[in-house]
């Protein structure tokens, strides 16, 4: 009689540890899928305010016209591969960071543009958004990290295998230089 | 862990003092369990309302103080948080800021405005990155338990020495215990008698030094997590450096709600910060960790730089913080403004920027004067125009 109850007793801790790893497994899935909605969010929020700060600046700057034109075709380029795979829309992205860093750099040497109340504001905007984009890749692939290790360390690996969860892709920008500033001199 | 040794003291007071005054031991854990929930009861009801209420603080929206709501959002963004926590801002010169809220879904954060002035980009996000990781580590609900188990002990401690004294005192008068004492072997009760009165007296004292080393414990792992998140723990070190040096003191502070800010704010000029009573490690000894994390930002990268300036293997952060971490990199400063004079112009238009906020949302209202100077009016003016000190015209308000 004992031992019908110990193997029962087994059967039932058996079936709890494969639900909890289960579960544990969906809810990073999960934690990734969102992660990677945050980073659309706010890649799409930069695509809404360069239009903004590109008016902004030409005011006063009228004579940049090839920063002005470069900025909005990759912003335009980005918008369009929304779509995309994650390689092709981190090298996009990365691109479209240049380009935004040297239409800031062009605008350091305008003093009456750095007052501008109007151009402070979307600057910081911009500088929150791009530090919004980095964070958001950032726990991204920190989330894509850590479900990629419940897949592949035992023991569940075991059941990620019976239930067939797949590795993330983790999104990596193509232009390391994105964070650094961009040094223009004007000697 | 130290947060289980609390519970076993409060387990252990509760079941000799039962034994002791009226031999059940199950009896006295009943008591400090009602106790015990008494308090907690409390603790649940008091709500973040009152603490804000007595900081004084105001809350903000995404316009009131665009620069501070976008660090926030970034925080929360790296940190994994659902929900973007309430903003206030305390009117205060002193540097401080502190994060309340039992779980992440009604968490608040609250900052001075003379931290805020104060701070450059980089330091405001090591510094909102620091309390945003109190409110994902649940370190206030943490304490908030803790703090109640402390107090059920002391309170348990407190009456059963008031009635040790009183039987002691009274049993010489003709013992109406006599009859229980006389009972069941002698051995046995004294015994319960030696522990009991070592427990009454050692037990509120222990609670205390481990109630003040738990706290100790999570505002490294709040420095930890902040380096983390923000992937610069330069920025929350000169931060840190920066509140330090000041000397001011937050008015609105008590032993109460210490623990939840970033600085312990009952800090006195010129004294050691270092004691076993303090809620808060030393500024300098958290400066020179983050400073030391050099190899990365990683959780384990922080419990290296804590055994590197401690010399020792002992180690901070729990085993289980500190496990299956990757290798986390650094990185480099936010775009700033070099120079000497860039950085004085920048610090000035910093504090113009933050007084005009505050003004604003005390609902004062801007006048400008032809001559280009800029009156600001307090909400309960009267008059219908002022005199322009400046040129000497009138202006309608």
């Amino acid at each position: 009689m004992i031992a019908v109850w110990i193997i029962l007793g087994i059967v039932v801790i058996l079936l709890a540890i494969i639900v909890g790893a289960y579960n544990g497994l969906v809810g990073f899935r999960n934690q990734v899928k969102n992660a990677w909605a945050q980073i659309d969010v706010q890649l799409k929020r930069r695509h809404d305010l360069i239009p903004n700060l590109v008016e902004s600046v030409k005011g006063y700057a009228k004579h940049e016209r090839e920063t002005f034109e470069m900025v909005t075709k990759a912003r335009n380029l980005a918008q369009q591969a929304s779509s995309a795979g994650a390689a092709e829309r981190g090298k996009l992205e990365g691109e479209l960071s240049m380009a935004l860093g040297r239409l800031l750099a062009v605008a350091e040497a305008y003093p009456e543009l750095k007052a501008n109340q109007n151009f402070l504001a979307l600057q910081e905007e911009l500088t929150s958004t791009e530090n919004k984009i980095s964070f958001s890749r950032q726990f991204y692939n920190d989330s894509v990290l850590k479900f990629n290790n419940k897949i592949q360390m035992f023991p569940s690996n075991i059941i990620a295998g019976m239930f067939n969860f797949k590795t993330g892709e983790f999104f990596e920008t193509t232009a390391p230089e994105e964070r650094e500033a961009p040094k223009v001199s004007f000697t | 862990m130290l947060v289980a040794v609390i519970a076993v003291l409060l387990l252990l007071v509760g079941y000799f003092l039962g034994l002791y005054f009226f031999e059940s031991g199950t009896g006295g854990l009943v008591i400090a369990f009602i106790v015990w929930a008494f308090m907690s009861l409390i603790a649940i009801f008091q709500g973040d309302s009152i603490l804000l209420a007595l900081a004084k603080a105001k809350k903000i929206g995404p316009d009131d103080a665009p620069r501070l709501f976008n660090v926030v959002e970034e925080m929360k963004i790296a940190s994994g948080l659902e929900k973007m926590p309430d903003i206030y801002i305390i009117d205060d010169p002193a540097l401080n800021a502190f994060a309340t809220g039992r779980n992440p879904d009604k968490a608040s954060v609250a900052i001075t405005s003379g931290l805020l002035e104060r701070l450059n980009r980089d330091e405001l996000q090591g510094v909102i990155g620091h309390e945003i990781s109190h409110i994902q580590n649940r370190d206030v609900l943490l304490m908030s338990i803790c703090g109640v188990m402390l107090g059920t002990i002391v309170i348990l401690s407190w009456y059963a020495s008031r009635v040790f004294m009183y039987g002691a005192l009274s049993s010489s008068t003709g013992g109406r215990r006599s009859s229980s004492r006389d009972s069941g072997g002698g051995a046995a009760q004294v015994v319960i008698l030696v522990v009991g009165l070592i427990l009454m007296i050692l037990a509120p004292i222990l609670a205390q030094l481990i109630y003040y080393a738990i706290s100790r414990k999570r505002e490294y792992l709040a420095d930890a997590s902040s380096a983390l998140y923000t992937r610069y723990p330069e920025g929350l070190a000169s931060a840190l450096e920066k509140i330090g040096a000041s000397s001011q003191q937050l008015k609105s502070a008590n032993q109460a709600t210490a623990p939840m800010y970033i600085i312990n704010p009952l800090h006195k000029e010129g004294i050691s910060a270092s004691d076993l009573t303090s809620t808060h490690p030393p500024i300098s000894e958290r400066v020179r960790i983050l400073r030391s994390m050099a190899g990365g930002a990683a959780l384990n990268d922080y419990e290296n730089a804590y055994r590197q300036v401690h010399s020792g293997k002992q180690g901070i952060l729990s085993k289980a913080a500190v496990a299956g971490v990757g290798a986390v990199g650094i990185r480099q400063a936010s775009l700033s403004e070099p120079g000497e004079i860039a950085a004085v112009s920048e610090k000035s238009a910093r504090t113009r920027e933050v007084s005009d906020m505050m003004l604003r949302l005390n609902k004062y209202r801007t006048v400008d004067c032809e001559c280009g100077a800029r009156w600001k009016i307090p909400p309960g003016f009267r008059d219908e125009s002022i005199i322009c000190t400046r040129c000497g015209r009138k202006i309608k308000v």
